[in-house]
């Protein structure tokens, strides 16, 4: 299956370290769809985006794995209020 | 002894609104004549994979080309990176498409030893992008493997710019082979059937394969989605089909 379907979402105040080092994220996409790297027919993608096509920071997550991030950003999310 | 050897290399050609945009090609060393293909590269882009499939054309007799779609997103850009960005602003517009495959097969009949006879194959959303192209460019052979949305349509919300081509299915003008998995979501049994319907009330020259056990990306040689089954007869089927229109049958006459 490819689904294409991807989520879209504008960062604002946001950094990611690529390659060439520290560079402001402008945008991440998040899709279920074929990885280029984890073991797995699909996972869990997300692509922080950059300037450049070469400015990007990729994760391929199990499903599993990326249930677990959403309860920890989730979580980290619901503390920061108390900060 | 016979004879086998290919070139393969990176070229420039022109496409949509005569854009410079990059291709690999792969070509026998032998005199020819050689029909053409165009192999239309998978939603993951222009990577190893596709020019390995580029090469396997070449050793098949055909002098073969895949352009990379995702030039003007992420020129030189490493594959993966370049899928990315193309993802993120919707994917490559149809019209686009069109006229980069267009340039694709001007290049291939441009060959001294060309034949003139020009196919297409597409894998993933190149499956769609293959039927597009024998709507909107003269070809005599087209190969849709798994393409999502060629009926069927496209969840709401959906970010790329892909429309059903159903309504365009009646102007195909290239024979047409399909090969599908049985267990895939996008394209499902029932929309190969609904798509199967549509070429039978036209008249159109088609013929489908669909493979039990095999899902989407079963020719994926590199993935947990690879069938060797259903991808080793899907092999011989591309071949007969090509050797049938276009090179057995004259151009001119298909």
């Amino acid at each position: 299956m490819c689904t294409y379907s991807t989520e879209k979402v504008a960062l604002e105040r946001s950094s990611g370290k690529t390659r060439e080092g520290w560079q402001a994220m402008s945008e991440a996409t998040v899709y279920y769809d074929h990885p280029v790297h984890a073991p797995d027919a699909h996972t869990v993608n997300i692509d922080f985006l950059g300037g450049t096509p070469g400015s990007r920071v990729a994760v391929e997550l199990s499903l599993e794995s990326a249930r677990e991030l959403l309860k920890a950003l989730e979580v980290t999310v619901e503390r920061a209020q108390f900060h | 002894m016979r004879y086998d050897a290919i070139i393969a290399e990176t070229t420039g050609i022109r496409g949509h609104g005569d854009e410079l945009i990059e291709a690999y090609t792969a070509r026998p060393l032998d005199p020819g004549p050689h029909p053409g293909m165009i192999v239309i590269h998978h939603m993951p882009g222009y990577d190893r994979e596709s020019k390995e499939i580029t090469r396997r054309f070449a050793t098949m007799g055909y002098a073969a080309i895949c352009p990379n779609l995702y030039t003007r997103e992420a020129p030189d850009a490493e594959p993966d990176d370049a899928a990315a960005t193309a993802r993120a602003q919707g994917g490559v517009p149809d019209e686009r498409f069109v006229g980069d495959a267009r340039g694709a097969a001007a290049w291939l009949r441009s060959l001294a030893n060309a034949t003139g006879a020009v196919g297409a194959i597409g894998f993933c959303s190149g499956g769609r992008q293959a039927v597009l192209a024998g709507i909107d460019v003269d070809l005599q052979a087209t190969v849709d493997c798994y393409g999502a949305f060629v009926v069927g349509t496209p969840p709401e919300g959906f970010p790329l710019q892909v429309s059903p081509l159903a309504d365009r299915v009646p102007e195909l003008g290239a024979p047409l082979l399909g090969l599908f998995g049985n267990d895939d979501s996008y394209p499902s049994p029932d929309q190969v059937d609904e798509l199967e319907k549509i070429l039978q009330e036209h008249g159109k020259t088609y013929e489908f394969h669909r493979y039990d056990g095999a899902g989407h990306a079963f020719f994926s040689v590199d993935r947990p989605s690879y069938r060797p089954e259903a991808a080793v007869d899907g092999w011989r089927k591309i071949a007969d089909f090509l050797a049938r229109h276009l090179v057995t049958d004259v151009v001119g006459s298909n």
